[in-house]
């Protein structure tokens, strides 16, 4: 079998499962309300523009960036809070390892407060902890950081609402339409099962899928906690040539 | 080994929340020292080749208000309709153009974007695309990213012969993808993304 025959080997984006996602409209999460598309959304086979999708290279990070512990420190000190490591590996649909792509996360200081200029929660900014970082995935899709425990805070929402520990997440893969924004919660936590955001993800399952777990093996002794959160994107359809490969 | 079938889900999205500028434009924010500059925040060098242009507008929701702690990002070809390192035939592996764009928006909703005129790129059977720029919108309220795309005005025969304004069976539609040219020094392509209501904009599932 010659070898140009299967080259380029990927076929087009799996559709994405609407039903497996929160839907637009979710009047629990009131925001919603007034920023939900109504119309349908128009489907097409995609193009090159949106297969493709931008590079970054590993020069594109400072030795920090991955590091919310110091990469905001003020005075030398590290941020306060309980320490972690957040680790996990980015994959496709195939369970194929994405690699060499940009994956930033943001998150609250340990009291729950962010560093922002509309954030109005009355615990105290930790002058320490800035709450960005980004990592880049190695040749197996593998990311980590350094943070702290984020807290939990209240929002205005209903008359009480609280969001859980939670860590933000943007993820790039390797096409503009794998394009995702979503949210890293904790094992054990049972403020996930009242939050309005988390809500509007329709399905249980789709919920614990966005739940980090505790691990064990990979703490660093009398240092930091680990957390293992692996996120998927959407995959691509092998291309019926791949699927005859030699000796299948 | 290939697979057939998928044998994972895609991760939920969540909303990006109100304090997305922390995780994507923190330097905008002034949250300062952490990177350089923020990602996204300029697309053109000087060995950028193409007619250089403003990309702008507001994105509003359903009440007409601004969506003031929107982000925007943007995703184009180059002049020639190459993607920038891209794999395959329509690849430009040493660019001198991103490709790639990243805005907060104002307190008016207003984003803006300095870039260049895209190329026409392949469509379905080899048929050029009419120029267009990727658009991904995200905010608080926006329960997973919106994608749609802009088209330029000026290309009026293009538009009329591409196959994604085409899919759009009201005309009237269509028209919401389509930015009016202002000529200036560097001319700009003005859209309004409205999220909901008469003018809302075409979004895709894709
Ligand atoms: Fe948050």
């Amino acid at each position: 079998m010659s070898n140009s025959i299967h080259s380029g080997g990927e076929g087009e984006l799996y559709s994405r499962d609407r039903a497996w996602h929160p839907p637009a409209f979710t009047p629990d999460y009131k925001t919603s309300i007034l920023r939900s598309p109504r119309h349908a959304l128009l489907s097409f086979r995609p193009t090159v523009s949106e297969l493709t999708g931008p590079v970054f290279g590993d020069s594109a990070l400072g030795p920090l960036d991955n590091d919310l512990i110091r990469n905001f420190s003020q005075d030398g000190a590290d941020a306060i809070g309980q320490r972690l490591i957040v680790y996990g590996q980015v994959l496709d649909e195939n369970a194929r390892p994405v690699p060499h792509t940009l994956v930033e996360f943001w998150q609250a200081n340990a009291g729950g407060r962010y560093r922002h200029k509309r954030e109005s929660y009355l615990a105290p900014l930790d002058p320490n902890f800035g709450g960005c970082g980004r990592a880049i995935t190695d040749e197996s899709g593998y990311y980590h950081f350094r943070t702290i425990r984020p807290g939990a805070y209240p929002w205005p929402n209903g008359g009480n609402d609280w969001r859980p520990a939670h860590i933000h997440f943007s993820v790039f893969g390797h096409s503009f339409a794998q394009r995702l924004i979503t949210q890293m919660y904790f094992e054990g936590d049972p403020m996930i099962w009242q939050c309005p955001i988390v809500g509007t993800i329709p399905d249980k399952a789709g919920i614990e899928q966005l739940i980090a777990r505790l691990d064990r093996r990979n703490t660093v002794p009398m240092d930091a906690l680990a957390y293992r959160f692996d996120i998927v994107l959407r995959g691509r359809r092998s291309t019926i040539f791949e699927n005859k490969r030699e000796g299948n | 080994m290939s697979n057939i079938f998928p044998t994972l889900r895609e991760s939920p999205s969540q909303t990006a929340g109100p304090y997305v500028h922390i995780g994507l434009t923190p330097n905008f924010l002034g949250i300062e020292g952490v990177y350089v500059e923020d990602a996204g925040a300029s697309m053109l060098t000087p060995d950028t080749k193409g007619e250089r242009i403003t990309i702008t507008g507001r994105v509003l929701d359903g009440s007409g208000a601004p969506v003031a702690d929107a982000v925007v990002e943007l995703w184009q070809a180059d002049a020639d309709g190459s993607y920038a390192g891209a794999r395959g035939p329509h690849s430009n592996t040493q660019p001198a153009f991103s490709g790639w764009g990243r805005k907060p928006v104002d307190s008016e909703g207003t984003f803006v974007f300095e870039t260049i005129k895209p190329g026409p790129v392949p469509g379905p059977l080899g048929k050029p695309q009419a120029p267009h720029a990727q658009l991904w919108i995200v905010a608080r309220g926006i329960n997973i990213g919106l994608q749609t795309r802009l088209y330029f005005a000026d290309e009026t025969t293009a538009n009329a012969d591409d196959f994604v304004l085409n899919k759009i069976a009201d005309p009237r539609r269509r028209e919401t993808l389509i930015a009016r040219r202002e000529e200036g020094a560097v001319p700009r392509y003005v859209l309004d993304i409205h999220l909901q209501g008469d003018h809302e904009t075409v979004f895709f599932d894709v």
